[in-house]
């Protein structure tokens, strides 16, 4: 616990399980959920490096508004979910592929 | 003790993430999700941030994830029991993610981190709200902004069309 490197292995595998589900995801909100699996493991090594570094708090800073745009990119992106479900009846990404209905 | 905790957090969170990618069950996979949240918090608490780990439980945990059961309440039909959903193209995503994990593990242990040992502060609040108010008062103030956008734009996106 006291180990750079675990952290960064956790937010390693963070990381790669969440291009996992962003890569292989049918459904638009499984492929968010995979975008907040990236965002979290970008935030737990930021983190870590304010926590080894000497405790500077810019790491901190850093966290805090990473947290803030997940939360505002989740809002948009669940309204414009909504919005494809409203017109195509579907949220699957592969058949919602094109422009105009 | 704490470390027998530590690696039970770790695992909860490893787990759970793997359980958020690969369950068929929509509203699993959103429940997985709280979980890696929430050992994700345990973890800030470990490296000494506790203002963080409570912004993580308030913002994720209190609204993001609530954001995405909601958007998965209101894109099914909830009375058809189908919440299912499927991957496509797992093999091809599995060896890219095993590869990039592998890259970045390699990354990891062959390289010298620049590392100080500190004393643990007792909270950290303080501090972070001194350098929001003075050294990083733009990006606070964009922030604001791109939050005000955010809510206008969800707003209209979701209205229904007149």
């Amino acid at each position: 616990m006291d180990q750079l490197n675990n952290y960064l292995f956790i937010a390693a595998i963070l990381f790669s399980l969440g291009v996992f589900g962003v890569m292989t995801r049918r459904n638009g909100i499984a492929v968010l959920m995979g975008v907040e699996l990236i965002l979290n493991a970008a935030n737990l090594n930021f983190i870590a490096f304010s926590r080894f570094g000497g405790m500077n708090l810019d790491g901190h800073i850093f966290g805090l508004i990473v947290i803030v745009l997940a939360a505002a990119e989740a809002a948009v992106a669940l309204a414009i979910v909504i919005n494809i479900y409203n017109n195509l009846n579907t949220i699957n990404v592969d058949e919602a592929s094109m422009m105009k209905e | 003790m704490a470390e027998i905790l530590f690696w039970f957090i770790a695992s909860l969170t490893v787990l759970s993430a793997a359980m958020v990618v690969l369950n068929n069950q929509l509203l699993y996979s959103a429940i997985a999700l709280l979980f890696t949240l929430f050992g994700v918090a345990g973890l800030y608490i470990y490296l000494w941030a506790d203002f963080i780990a409570g912004v993580q439980l308030l913002v994720y945990i209190g609204g993001i994830n609530v954001l995405i059961i909601f958007g998965i309440m209101l894109t099914n039909r909830i009375s058809s029991v189908r919440l299912s959903q499927t991957n496509i193209q797992q093999g091809f995503g599995g060896v890219i993610a095993l590869w990039l994990l592998i890259i970045i593990s390699l990354v990891i242990s062959k390289t010298p981190w620049y590392q100080v040992t500190s004393a643990e502060p007792s909270s950290t609040v303080r501090e972070v709200g001194t350098l929001l108010m003075t050294k990083y008062l733009l990006p606070f103030e964009a922030i604001s902004i791109l939050l005000l956008g955010a809510l206008i734009g969800a707003a209209l996106l979701s209205r229904e069309a007149s």
